[in-house]
């Protein structure tokens, strides 16, 4: 097992309404099995023991599915490996003497509450709007009289399993959500179960992203990159063609 | 202090029936005097607030994390059970009913697990009308697998992500009640006392993490759904954030606590790698389907697990159990690989360590067979483990994971303070000592969707709650209480960090109150947690202030209830003087290792009632006893 020493530069951001700033910090033993959370842990452990304010990150599962991990490594939302959220991210990725820019993910509809921590409450917002069927609780019919193809329920499962995390924003040099939005239209759509609240739902969603300061979507495809489940940029095609659809 | 279990009378099979249809109604325009705070946005929790925000009822939800879509039960792998019996294997609601109180080795009730299997097809079909993705078979019907503790498949699946997709539907379904204007959603919003007035649950007090503010609400029932505690132990599967603070606090107004010693150790976890670890992640139970466990006949053999010739493995559980192989409940199998690490056999760097190997199933299937079934899960331990378990047997070893005790309830899901309802992990309703897998997910969307709506109106129909607001006196004395205590833990200032001290606990914990306990160790970790506890409010250092976000704050205030909590634990397994399921005492065993239980002293729930901590917990038990009148109680052999 080596031990390597890895330089951190840390956005440190009170509050809302403090400025923030990128402060440094040396850890001399980071061990290659370490995740990258564990990594920061032992970096609060130290802070704490000299008496500062340890870095505050979203953090709740550790194993790439909740989605509340979203800090920008050296540039790239959960960092360097594809298809692999930041609490997913090993340290045996990094090597000996590696300086490491860690800060949260920049968007106007993502303000900073704290260091790398920031309000997500859009995302919400646009479910809200539409991002659901409405059937009530008991009146489902018997599950096995909605037969779904296979291949149809395999692809709405691949755009359902979006974590919520805001990496394709944070990516996105337009701050767009399309992806995000996109994936969760794509996953509903396409069902039959979905069908027929699919024209209204696909333009309220599309209007509440607009409205919440998302920007537009300019083809980068710098989200599907960055994206920890792999979600296809397909997603937003099929958001615009549901979109006008549902227009016109 | 009262225990009721309030079970309906009549057959079984009639009981939740003939119970609904003698319920108190509340009419729509009364439905909309009422407000309901639904504390905890899992899957109980989100799929109550939405069922209840439908009937009507002006509902609020807390959550810690930012989003309901967060919580711990997105990790849920693996499955969700149901009696559909789709297969035709021979499952039915009375199978399901029976497996269930067989699994928890006859320490739940039969009324309340009844139930759970009579609704379990209903999440199905709800959870499908909403969109959930589950696995389909080439027909476009819904596929199953199977999962420990039953021979017939009835687990329903999305992937390897089932807790994922089937909180997305309950969320997305709490989502529409708050655009609906019916729910207000306050996340980031942490539960830190329940407010009684009367003697009734009026209101909580809750901190908001962003601003640090104590704020105070009242409403007409309360439901908390604030999940297990199975963090205690430091090092667990849970989620960070996964605490027992509500439940503690409102344990500490009254309500019992029950059977806080069933805690399940989940077999299949990936071990432990170094000091710095922070949490375990667990490899799907589903894995043993076609995964077989074993470990080296020989003591010390390093040689690599491909070299290991067929004659030289030692298939355990395959060998002792050869009805139900590598499919025996989780409490057996962990047990087992502690068995064989004990004896010296274990595998890996630190010898503790069992293999779970793929190699039979990969020959049998192909590859592709098994990557479409375990793909996930094999990236996620190829990722974590640096290793390939298509080309490796994987190292899995138990770790915390569930914890079956909980807030106690009667049938309704009521505990015995009036008001206050109890669902999902956080109560200690269905799974007696040991839960089989795919049914967490089962009980706690049953309890949101399915009973609380119903039991929860029965009893606002019926309550006379005078008018309260939150200028009442009971709201500012808990107000201050909980300010009293973060202000308490950041005057401490000592030199000791919050996670060296939870590190500490969890392994007092582990090596005492973990798989096997006695009587001897039990004492001395009671005396060791006392100790320990002692020292926390002398020398803890909590960072920073109450006033903005502080992580660090919350989890200190967590560990404060935790070390409550843990002595509990040790004193309830020093009380059970038998083994059931996952409590196995090394005084009451056969000489091969199976648990002895003894039916005639302790067919009984614990309910524990706080009296205050004193340097030592003051604590009293009361015994709600388990009247048997469907099942017969057999040892449980999965031989
Ligand atoms: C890795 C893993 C895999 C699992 N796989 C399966 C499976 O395949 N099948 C199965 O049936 N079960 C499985 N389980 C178990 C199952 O996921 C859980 O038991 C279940 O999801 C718990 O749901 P819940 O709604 O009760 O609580 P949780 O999902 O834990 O939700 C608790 C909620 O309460 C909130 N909360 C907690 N404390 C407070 C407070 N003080 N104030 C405000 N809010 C609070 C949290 O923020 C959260 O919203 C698995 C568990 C783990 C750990
Ligand atoms: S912490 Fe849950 S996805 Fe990273």
């Amino acid at each position: 097992m080596s031990e390597m020493t890895i330089h951190l530069k840390i956005w440190r951001q009170k509050t809302n309404k403090d400025a923030g700033h990128f402060e440094d910090y040396t850890l001399p033993d980071v061990n290659e099995h370490m995740s990258f959370l564990e990594m920061l842990d032992v970096l609060n452990e130290n802070l704490m023991k000299e008496g500062k304010d340890p870095v505050e990150f979203d953090h709740d599962c550790r194993e790439g599915i909740c989605g509340s991990c979203n800090m920008v490594i050296n540039g790239r939302a959960h960092g360097p490996k594809l298809k692999t959220a930041a609490c997913q991210l090993h340290m045996r990725t990094y090597n000996d003497g590696d300086t490491i820019v860690i800060e949260p993910p920049r968007a106007a509809a993502f303000p900073i509450i704290k260091d790398l921590v920031v309000d997500r409450s859009a995302f919400d917002r646009i479910i809200q709007a539409g991002g659901y069927v409405s059937v009530k609780t008991g009146a489902a019919p018997e599950a096995n009289l909605i037969p779904v193809e296979q291949d149809t329920s395999n692809d709405s499962f691949d755009y359902a399993t979006c974590i919520g995390c805001g990496a394709c924003v944070a990516a996105c040099p337009n701050s767009s959500a399309s992806l995000f939005t996109g994936a969760k239209l794509s996953h509903l759509n396409r069902l039959p179960q979905g069908n027929p609240e699919r024209a209204k739902r696909t333009v309220a969603m599309v209007q509440q992203m607009e409205e919440e300061g998302f920007g537009d979507c300019s083809n980068y495809a710098e989200c599907e990159a960055v994206c920890p489940v792999g979600i296809s940029i397909s997603a937003i095609a099929e958001m615009r063609r549901e979109y006008v659809k549902a227009l016109f | 202090m009262k225990l009721d279990p309030k079970i309906p009378a009549g057959p079984l099979a009639e009981k939740w029936t003939n119970h609904k249809e003698n319920m108190a109604l509340v009419s729509p325009n009364n439905k909309r005097k009422f407000t309901i705070l639904v504390v905890g946005t899992g899957l109980a929790g989100a799929s109550a607030a939405a069922s209840l925000a439908e009937l009507g009822y002006n509902v609020h939800t807390f959550s810690i994390l930012d989003s309901a879509r967060r919580a711990h039960s997105i990790a849920a792998q693996g499955g969700i059970n149901a009696a559909k019996n789709y297969q035709n294997d021979g499952d039915s609601v009375y199978r399901l009913f029976y497996d269930t109180i067989k699994g928890g080795d006859y320490r739940s009730r039969e009324a309340n697990v009844y139930r759970l299997a009579e609704v379990s097809n209903a999440i199905i079909d709800q959870a499908v009308a909403q969109g959930v993705p589950f696995g389909r078979e080439y027909g476009g019907l819904l596929d199953n697998r199977s999962f420990g503790g039953a021979q017939v498949s009835r687990t329903f699946y999305s992937r390897g992500q089932t807790g994922q997709q089937l909180l997305l539907g309950a969320y997305q379904a709490m989502m529409k009640e708050v655009h609906s204007g019916k729910i207000k959603d306050h996340q980031r919003q942490e539960m830190l006392d329940l407010v009684l007035v009367d003697g009734v649950a009026r209101g909580i007090i809750t901190r908001d993490l962003v601003s640090g503010e104590i704020q105070k609400w009242y409403g007409d029932a309360v439901v908390l759904c604030t999940g297990g505690y199975g963090n205690v132990f430091y090092l667990s599967t849970n989620a960070k954030n996964c605490n027992v603070t509500a439940a503690w606090r409102c344990h500490k107004r009254g309500a019992a606590f029950a059977n806080p010693c069933f805690v399940q150790i989940h077999p299949t976890c990936i071990p432990v790698s170094g000091d710095y670890q922070s949490k375990l992640t667990l490899m799907s139970e589903s894995l043993r389907n076609d995964g077989r466990v074993w470990v080296p006949r020989k003591k010390g053999d390093k040689r690599s697990p491909n070299d290991i010739p067929e004659e030289e493995r030692y298939y355990f559980l395959e060998e002792r159990y050869p009805s139900f192989g590598n499919l025996v409940p989780r409490d057996v199998a962990s047990r087992n690989a502690k068995l064989v690490t004990d004896e010296g056999l274990g595998v890996g760097e630190t010898g503790l360590a069992v293999y779970l190997d793929f190699r039979d199933a990969i020959k049998r299937d192909g590859e592709s067979v098994i990557r479409a079934k375990y793909g996930n899960l094999f990236d996620m331990y190829l990722n974590i483990t640096d290793e390939n378990p298509y080309e490796l047997p994987m190292k899995i070893f138990p770790a915390v994971h569930y914890t079956m005790g909980g807030l106690w309830v009667d049938y309704n899901l009521m505990s015995n303070v009036p008001g206050l309802f109890v669902a999902g992990e956080a109560n200690f309703s269905d799974h007696g000592a040991n839960r089989l897998g795919a049914s967490a997910l089962m009980q706690g969307l049953s309890d949101g969707y399915f009973i609380i709506p119903y039991t929860v109106g029965d009893y606002l129909a019926g309550a006379k709650l005078p008018k309260v607001d939150t200028e009442h006196e009971a709201f500012s004395e808990a107000a201050e209480a909980s300010k009293g205590q973060l202000d308490k833990l950041l005057a401490v200032k000592g030199k000791k960090t919050i996670i060296e001290f939870h590190r500490e606990l969890g392994k007092i914990l582990w090596d005492k109150v973990g798989i096997t306990r006695s009587k001897e160790g039990l004492e001395e970790a009671i005396d060791e947690i006392r100790a320990l506890r002692d020292q926390f409010w002398k020398d803890v250092r909590v960072p920073g202030d109450a006033n903005y976000y502080n992580k660090y704050l919350e989890f200190a205030n967590r560990l404060a209830d935790y070390f409550e909590l843990a002595e509990l634990m040790a004193l309830d397994a020093i009380d059970r003087e038998e083994s059931c399921g996952s409590h196995l005492r090394d005084e009451f065993q056969t000489e091969e290792g199976e648990a002895i239980r003894n039916d005639k002293e302790f067919a009984f729930v614990s309910a524990w009632e706080y009296l205050g901590v004193n340097g030592k917990l003051e604590t009293k038990l009361h015994k709600e006893s388990l009247i048997f009148e469907f099942v017969e109680m057999k040892q449980r052999s999965y031989k």
